[in-house]
């Protein structure tokens, strides 16, 4: 994980900074952190370490709602191009969407998140709804979420071995008389 | 009660006090989530033939409720920690429908992605099969024809009916209105039957594919579609008084399961559970997808945040939705029904056996499937539930790299503790109706 402190540039009426600063990311800023128009869609690039930084001030910014919290195994997708400059691709990454109801606003977070620690603080405390959902992408993909309340699997069941939405783990299948394929991975 | 709230008269969401979030917020044992593994709970069980000793005041006992129970909408469990008759704590155990959907929609192509995620929600499949889509076309940056939009329009508000009238059912029989159910069930019947005249299939329809629609409506829809807003508005008087006014209905649902709006959206609830507490948010009219700033209608709120409300919201929305699909009976344009991009909408069959372009074509289509550019997107529909999402992500290839459901029931199920917190073992029965999750779309 890297330890690089945020730089927070002054938040503006859009969010939207050019931040300048000589250590920071060198392209537009949203939160202190990288942000990047995803067809026509607003996504921040924070860090681990970031992360609930970033989120504290997207609910002090109005942001009411985290829609949605997943996780995605990026191991099979070797050289990504929508990160923008700055932003080292890593195994895991954690996607959260939130929403701000006056103005129906949406921003997206993706943290790349290190295979040898994969770790990211929980926003229970932020928004409780996100409880399932960090349980449901700790269960699925192995990533950890630190200070949630109910750090069990969600899903699978309790005894599971594994993180079945990880790459390296097999497509399940079926035997089927008359079709001897072999299996797909 | 339920107000409805004009689209264009209202632009906040109608709220001035949203309350406290501070009972969800709880991590300790004083929150109304019982977080206790299965391991745990073992440990807590007594011997059968020692039990404790006292009266049921002092004793407090964990009761599985589920997975298969009549009240569970499916497969759900309940755990609840017991006073009495009076729930204390309570955890939804879940897992028991997953089937790894999310993994198997890594193996599919574009094109056969809505024949999985369609299997989610099954009581509204037209919405998880739209999300999708909206997502693949996003990512493929192509326009859908307008007649497909509308098409698309007309089935998710009849399937939006379906689904509420299916609660309807299920509701009253939770709550002891059994007849209610055959009731509700009928009319489902009748819209499911005008999805398999123009699908093929009463539920699973895959039918809203990515680029537009799979068939075109046939000769003489308008007709069924006046049939049944004939046949339907009728039967929803019937219901309210069957229902609404009578009293011992009302005594079962009124005050049971109460939430705040503040409670509701730190929970990230969506849907009719966030409108019975009287917060005016639809993505419908909020965020319009499709051409639903097109059409007019209103957005049903409630006052209590109960279930009571919960129910009149949805037996409201049907009123909604029959009012939105009358108005596409006039909008409904003319033109084509899927996209005309070769490489996303396969040839006609009259066109493959003149032309080798249309040949390979439809072989490209069908084998490999065809590619979508890299990136990642995320769309919501406003479904029966709440919101639900799809997030996409493509690496180029012809199969989704990811694909993600946000289900709006496998959120709005963690307000199930917080809802049944203090109440009667009775009353969670009714709550769980009330939060109306479709087990398919919770487990994935």
């Amino acid at each position: 994980m890297t330890d690089e402190q945020s730089d927070e540039g002054p938040i503006t009426e859009e969010g939207l900074v050019a931040d300048e600063a000589v250590d920071g990311p060198s392209g537009p800023t949203a939160y202190g952190v990288p942000v990047v128009d995803a067809s026509g869609q607003e996504v921040l690039h924070p860090t681990p370490a970031q992360w609930l930084e970033t989120v504290k001030a997207l609910r002090d910014d109005g942001f009411c709602m985290a829609i949605d919290l997943t996780a995605v195994d990026y191991s099979a997708h070797p050289g990504r191009t929508d990160l923008p400059e700055g932003v080292e691709p890593e195994r895991f990454e954690v996607v959260a969407s939130f929403i701000r109801h006056d103005d129906g606003r949406r921003v997206r977070l993706r943290a790349q998140v290190p295979e040898s620690d994969p770790v990211v603080p929980s926003l229970f405390d932020i928004f409780p709804g996100t409880e399932a959902m960090e349980r449901e992408a700790f269960d699925l993909v192995g990533v950890r979420f630190d200070g949630h309340p109910d750090p069990t699997r969600i899903l699978m069941p309790e005894d599971w071995e594994g993180h079945p939405l990880r790459r390296d783990v097999a497509m399940g299948r079926i035997p089927v008389q008359f079709k001897d394929a072999p299996a797909p991975r | 009660m339920t107000e409805s709230v004009a689209a264009d008269e209202v632009d906040e969401t109608n709220v001035s006090d949203l309350g406290s979030a501070e009972r969800v917020l709880k991590r300790d044992e004083t929150s109304a989530v019982l977080r206790l593994s299965e391991v745990e709970a073992a440990e807590l069980a007594g011997d059968p033939d020692d039990p404790p000793t006292g009266t049921a005041d002092e004793q407090r006992m964990i009761l599985n409720m589920g997975p298969s129970h009549p009240s569970t909408h499916g497969v759900l469990r309940l755990m609840l920690e017991m006073e009495g008759e009076t729930v204390l704590r309570s955890k939804p155990v879940i897992g028991y429908l997953h089937t790894g959907m999310e993994k198997t929609a890594e193996d599919l192509t574009y094109l056969q992605g809505p024949t999985n995620v369609t299997r989610m929600d099954y009581a509204a499949p037209l919405f998880s099969e739209l999300s999708f889509s909206l997502a693949v076309e996003q990512l493929l940056g192509i326009d859908v024809p307008p007649r497909a939009t509308w098409i698309r329009m007309l089935m998710c508000e009849l399937n939006r009916a379906a689904s509420h009238l299916l609660f309807q059912a299920t509701n009253g029989m939770d709550v002891g209105a059994v007849s209610m159910m055959i009731y509700g069930w009928r009319e489902r019947e009748e819209v499911l039957r005008f999805f398999e005249k123009v699908t093929g299939l009463r539920m699973n329809h895959n039918y809203i594919r990515p680029g537009g629609v799979a068939a075109d409506l046939h000769d003489g829809w308008q007709d069924d579609v006046r049939r049944l807003l004939e046949l339907i508005p009728p039967r929803l008087d019937e219901y309210d008084t069957l229902l609404t006014g009578q009293p011992i209905f009302r005594e079962r649902l009124q005050g049971v399961g109460v939430m705040t709006p503040a409670e509701a959206l730190a929970l990230s609830v969506t849907g009719p559970i966030l409108r019975s507490t009287g917060y005016a948010w639809d993505l419908r009219r909020d965020q319009p997808y499709l051409a639903y700033d097109e059409v007019e209608f209103d957005v049903i709120v409630g006052t209590h945040g109960d279930a009571f409300d919960r129910y009149a919201i949805r037996l409201n929305e049907i009123r909604e939705s029959l009012r939105i699909v009358e108005q596409i009976l006039d909008l409904m344009p003319d033109g084509d029904y899927r996209t005309q991009d070769k490489k996303v909408t396969p040839p006609p069959r009259g066109r493959i056996d003149e032309s080798m372009e249309a040949l390979i074509h439809h072989f490209k289509i069908f084998t490999e499937g065809f590619h979508v550019p890299e990136g990642e997107t995320y769309a919501a529909v406003e479904s029966p539930r709440g919101e639900l999402g799809c997030y996409l992500v493509s690496d180029g290839g012809p199969k989704p790299y990811r694909m993600h459901i946000r289900g709006p029931s496998f959120v709005n199920l963690q307000t199930l503790p917080h809802l049944m917190e203090g109440g009667l073992i009775a009353d969670g029965v009714a709550v769980i109706s009330s939060v109306d999750p479709i087990m398919g779309e919770v487990d994935r």
